[in-house]
């Protein structure tokens, strides 16, 4: 972890919509969210909550999702702010972008490679892409990336195809040809929630190992609050396509501050507290997708919804002594 | 109803509905499948009520050889706001000595409805002589005649019996041998399934209208038209068992080892109930499916054989059996109406396929 | 690096190897056929061949043919009668066409080129229209490609192919004026190469490979555009896209690929109905092709002529399942190391 740097990616009022037979559904609702320099931003939020669409608007492969409305910045190695979102999704230059500026990894370790190509080929065609290397110098390349995340037999792994590994192997080859190209930002969208918790661990060691090597930002996307806890520098909730709260981790998880936040921290099991009776648990469920509540996305649910002011106007952004923001009436949301 | 609720009362229907009924309300969206169905059923319908809609039988010749079309005027003096057609007459050609079959304007034959031409039998059961339609003193012929003088809207009326029918006979015979073996195969698994597969190879590997000549031409010329009609539709299916039954194994394969299997054998069920019970409600949609797209196959295959003379044969009428006087451009560029079965078989054909897309479609849980 | 080639080099053999054994047992059941074939009408090939004589005026005895049917065989069990024909099969020696008074691989070998030329051709031309056209289609859905590609698919569907070559046959004839029948003009038949008579042949291919390549296309494109519709939404798909491939490059380096699969395996049964296609068309275009040879055989019952082609069919059938089946070991790795 190192101290607050620059931004390095910067998302304000991010709006997208898919337009499905029966209406449309808007899946991030302006969202707003910043990425610094070498720190781990870990986004959390329940299935359904727009983290995944989000992470794929940031490389524009959002589709058949549309951005709607909104901005989202990216500062590259020589200070130039690039608008992504006005990039056309299939041009080059937003491809130029992709995993060489802003790489990601994905969730389904078992589908994300190509069947029919070797690890080693998949590998050296991102570094092809983006004219890292050539000939030997490359295979070589691609054989170290694999050293890299840990694999015990690398040459010959470059030579087997998908199937051939198991899911933790190929999520590990995953990160390697993600690291590939040295990217500033990498995307982890839930890369470990398909795999089980020993493997897990081993994965979320080597993503902090690697980041913490190259410096690199992390924007790292779970619905797992205990991974969060483990890796990232900052957090940010999630609730129905917005960001309800953002805080430093040792804060978030000492003095959260949005009742979402605290009623998923009520949730968790803990090992070193008693907790008296059951556990709480949030009541009702997410709101039909095509029948959003107005005003605060989260007063339906809310323990501590102010009626007249939670359910008309919608709460902005306030940001706190202790380094955190939150977006909630409580903390005078109705006036910025 | 405004927008929200209206969306409500969908997904709470489909929330509680059964499996049919899901693949009802998808299949009523693909507008495709329903207009094949009409028409599909529009085809069976005149299947079912056959020589009632023929105003003449099938074999029945006339003086009036290569009749074109008549038309059917509403505006005639004496007629008039009443349907009504010309007469016929038959001319010769001084010079050749070939008859032409032409236009009388003089005689004038009200169309009547309801008229009593000659017998035959309903279904085989009912004795009947009551035609939807028919002229007094001529002919009325709606696509022409043939080289014999015959009706050709008679004819392919009766056709049109016989040729939707061998598909749905044939069908059933294709559904009968493809569940059996493929079922046996995908159950029992190990030997079974090896010979099997074999068997169900080399039969894809011989040619399909090949075989189908070769097993057509043994048939004996002296053999009933009863006899015929199912031996052809059994032919057919010799052929189209493979494709089911490979579907049928697949999935059987599949889901033997599923634990809900697994369960039902621990519980003491039966072989025979664990396949039925269990297991084959799961892919009965596909099975539909693939039976629907089996139809047009056989229907395609007999107009096939019969159109080469290996199929039925005269004097029982098929699509393909009419086709036989288009053979050539000769008939097809002097007589063009001749060729309206054609137009039937591709119509009938199309509307198959629809709607086994639009079936495949319904019964997909993962389309959209 | 050169123990990887043979090891791949050895895995492959061994999986043709596999097949070869397959083909055999499958041409096996497919003799069996064949000489059902033979056996099937009524009477046997004597009584044919008496029925041809009386035709002509001339008569035999009883005697006289009691004695050759003792000389050809044909009073033996149907066990020795199949093993005798198949090992003379085996050999070359296909027996007699009654129809054609020749031998009968005599007859299948004049024919086997050109039913070859119209094979491959079909298959080439199919293969080579079809995929591009359902990648088209999948990727561009609902436009007026996909309209365009939807036409040609139900023409190949729902048209039989007797009716698709009269039709074209006299179309050609309305706009063209020319009459096409077979594959060459009578001045060309059975004259030495010569560049006229090529061209002439460049005329006569169109309307016979396009009709028996139109049913297979049917298929084909529906396939592929299913196929990939599906594969599109796999996620290496996403994964490709976010290294920043380009979407035409990834599109045919990635599901399409995939989806070759199916495409492939379904060029085995294809082989089958490029045979069919070519009976149909052959005989509406009387083309020199073993289809229509094998129909007129049937016809006339000169069976040993109907059940060798039928065999020589189902051979080529299943070399063509022996390719298809490499070809797909080659496409995807995970079929020949399995």
């Amino acid at each position: 972890m190192r101290p607050e740097g620059n931004t390095i990616l910067e998302v304000q009022d991010l709006t997208i919509r898919f337009h499905m037979r029966q209406g449309p559904v808007t899946a991030v609702d302006g969202l707003e969210l910043s990425l610094e320099e070498g720190r781990v931003l870990g986004v959390v939020g329940e299935s359904g909550c727009g983290k995944s669409v989000m992470s794929r608007a940031l490389i524009r492969i959002e589709a058949p999702g549309t951005i709607e409305k909104g901005s989202v910045r990216y500062i590259d190695r020589d200070g130039c702010e690039v608008a992504i979102e006005k990039l056309d999704p299939a041009g080059r230059a937003i491809r130029r972008i992709r995993w060489k500026e802003i790489a990601m990894i994905f969730q389904e370790p078992m589908t994300s490679f190509g069947p029919q190509h070797s690890i080693g080929a998949q590998i050296s065609e991102a570094m092809e892409l983006h004219g890292i290397l050539r000939g030997r110098d490359r295979q070589q390349a691609v054989v170290a990336a694999l050293e890299s995340v840990g694999m015990p037999r690398p040459t010959e792994t470059a030579e087997q195809y998908p199937y051939q590994l198991s899911g933790g192997m190929r999520q590990r080859a995953m990160i390697a040809m993600a690291l590939s190209c040295g990217p500033r930002i990498l995307i982890a969208d839930e890369p470990t929630t398909a795999l089980d918790v020993s493997t897990e661990s081993q994965i979320l060691d080597l993503l902090r190992e690697r980041q913490m090597a190259l410096g690199m930002s992390v924007l790292y996307i779970s619905h797992n609050l205990g991974v969060v806890a483990h890796i990232a520098d900052d957090v940010a909730v999630m609730y129905l396509g917005r960001v309800v709260e953002r805080s430093p981790v040792r804060v978030l998880f000492a003095a959260a501050k949005h009742p979402y936040t605290l009623a998923l921290l009520r949730s968790l099991a803990r090992v070193d507290r008693d907790i008296p009776g059951r556990l709480e648990v949030l009541s009702g469920g997410l709101p039909d997708p095509f029948l959003r509540p107005a005003g605060c996305v989260f007063h339906q649910r809310c323990p501590e919804c102010i009626r007249g002011l939670c359910d008309r106007v919608v709460p902005r952004w306030v940001r706190l002594d202790d380094g955190s923001a939150v977006a909630c009436h409580l903390y005078g949301g109705d006036h910025a | 109803m405004s927008a929200t609720s209206a969306i409500a009362a969908v997904r709470t229907e489909s929330h509680s509905a059964s499996q049919w009924r899901l693949m009802w309300l998808k299949f009523k969206d693909h507008r495709l499948a329903l207009a094949s169905l009409a028409v599909l059923g529009l085809f069976y319908t005149i299947a079912l009520v056959g020589p009632f809609l023929a105003p003449y039988d099938s074999w029945q010749t006339s003086p009036f050889a290569f009749a074109p079309p008549a038309k059917v005027h509403f505006f005639l003096p004496g007629h008039w706001g009443r349907p009504a057609v010309y007469g016929m007459k038959v001319i010769s050609n001084p010079k050749t000595f070939d008859r032409i079959t032409l236009r009388d304007r003089t005689k004038i034959l009200p169309v009547r409805f309801f008229v009593r031409g000659s017998k035959y039998t309903w279904l085989g059961l009912i004795d009947s002589n009551l035609r939807l339609f028919g002229v007094e003193d001529g002919q009325i012929n709606l696509m022409g005649t043939d080289i014999l003088g015959r009706d050709c809207f008679s004819r392919v009326i009766i056709a049109t019996q016989i040729s939707v029918t061998v598909g749905i006979v044939g069908v059933l015979i294709t559904f009968v041998l493809g569940a059996l073996i493929g079922g046996a195969s995908g159950y029992y698994g190990g030997v079974v399934d090896n010979v099997m597969q074999r068997f169900l190879e080399f039969v894809t590997c011989v040619p399909t209208i090949p075989m189908w000549m070769a097993l057509g031409a043994a048939i004996p010329s002296y053999w009933s038209d009863v006899k015929v009609y199912f031996s052809i539709t059994i032919i057919l299916a010799l052929r189209s068992w493979t494709g089911l039954s490979r579907q049928v194994r697949s999935k059987l394969l599949q889901l033997r080892d599923e634990e809900f299997v697994v369960a039902a054998r621990v519980a003491g069920a039966s072989d025979s109930r664990i396949i039925l019970t269990h297991l084959l409600p799961g892919f009965a949609s596909y099975l539909i499916v693939s039976l629907t797209l089996e139809i047009p196959r056989m229907i395609l295959g007999e107009t096939t054989l019969s159109f080469f003379g290996l199929g039925l044969r005269p004097p029982t009428v098929s699509w393909g059996v009419l086709l036989q006087d288009a053979q050539n451009l000769a008939a097809i560029s002097s007589y063009p109406w001749l060729m309206f079965p054609a137009v039937m078989v591709v119509i009938c054909v199309l509307a198959f396929n629809f709607l086994g897309d639009g079936l495949r479609d319904a019964a997909d849980p993962y389309k959209e | 690096m050169l123990n990887q080639v043979y090891a791949r080099a050895t895995i492959l053999s061994r999986y043709v190897l596999k097949r070869l054994l397959w083909a055999s047992v499958v041409l096996v059941f497919v003799s069996f056929f064949s000489f059902l074939v033979i056996q099937l009408p009524p009477g046997d090939f004597l009584d044919s061949y008496v029925e041809t004589l009386s035709r002509s005026g001339m008569g035999v005895d009883s005697a006289q043919l009691a004695s050759l049917r003792h000389a050809y065989g044909l009073d033996r069990s149907m066990i020795v009668q199949y093993w005798d024909w198949v090992t003379r099969f085996a050999r070359g020696d296909m027996g007699v066409s009654l129809l054609y008074a020749k031998k009968v691989n005599v007859v299948i070998s004049e024919r086997l080129p050109w039913t070859l030329l119209v094979m491959i051709t079909s298959m080439f031309l199919m293969y080579l229209i079809s995929i591009p056209i359902g990648v088209y289609s999948a990727r561009k859905q609902y436009s007026t490609g996909d309209f365009a590609a939807s036409i040609v698919v139900f023409l190949g569907m729902a048209i039989p192919g007797f009716l698709l070559s009269l039709l074209l046959m006299w179309l050609v004839y309305l706009v063209f004026g020319i009459s096409l029948g077979g594959l060459q003009s009578p001045q060309y038949m059975d004259q030495p190469f010569s560049w006229a008579a090529a061209k002439d042949l460049m005329w006569h291919l169109p309307v016979p490979i396009f009709v028996v390549a139109v049913a297979g296309m049917a298929n084909l494109i529906r396939t592929m555009r299913a196929t990939l519709l599906d594969e599109l939404g796999k996620q290496y798909v996403t994964t490709a896209r976010a290294k920043g491939l380009e979407e035409r490059k990834l599109i045919w380096r990635y599901p399409v690929r995939m989806a070759l699969n199916p495409i492939i395996s379904s060029g085995e049964w294809l082989l089958a109905e490029l045979f069919s296609g070519d009976t149909v068309v052959g005989i509406v275009l009387g083309l020199p092709t073993i289809g229509p040879v094998m129909y007129r055989a049937l016809l006339a019952e000169d069976m040993y002529l109907a059940a060798s082609c039928v065999m020589v069919m189902s051979i080529l059938t299943v070399i063509g399942f022996l390719i298809s089946d490499i070809v797909l070991a080659f496409n995807d790795p995970r079929i020949r190391l399995s």
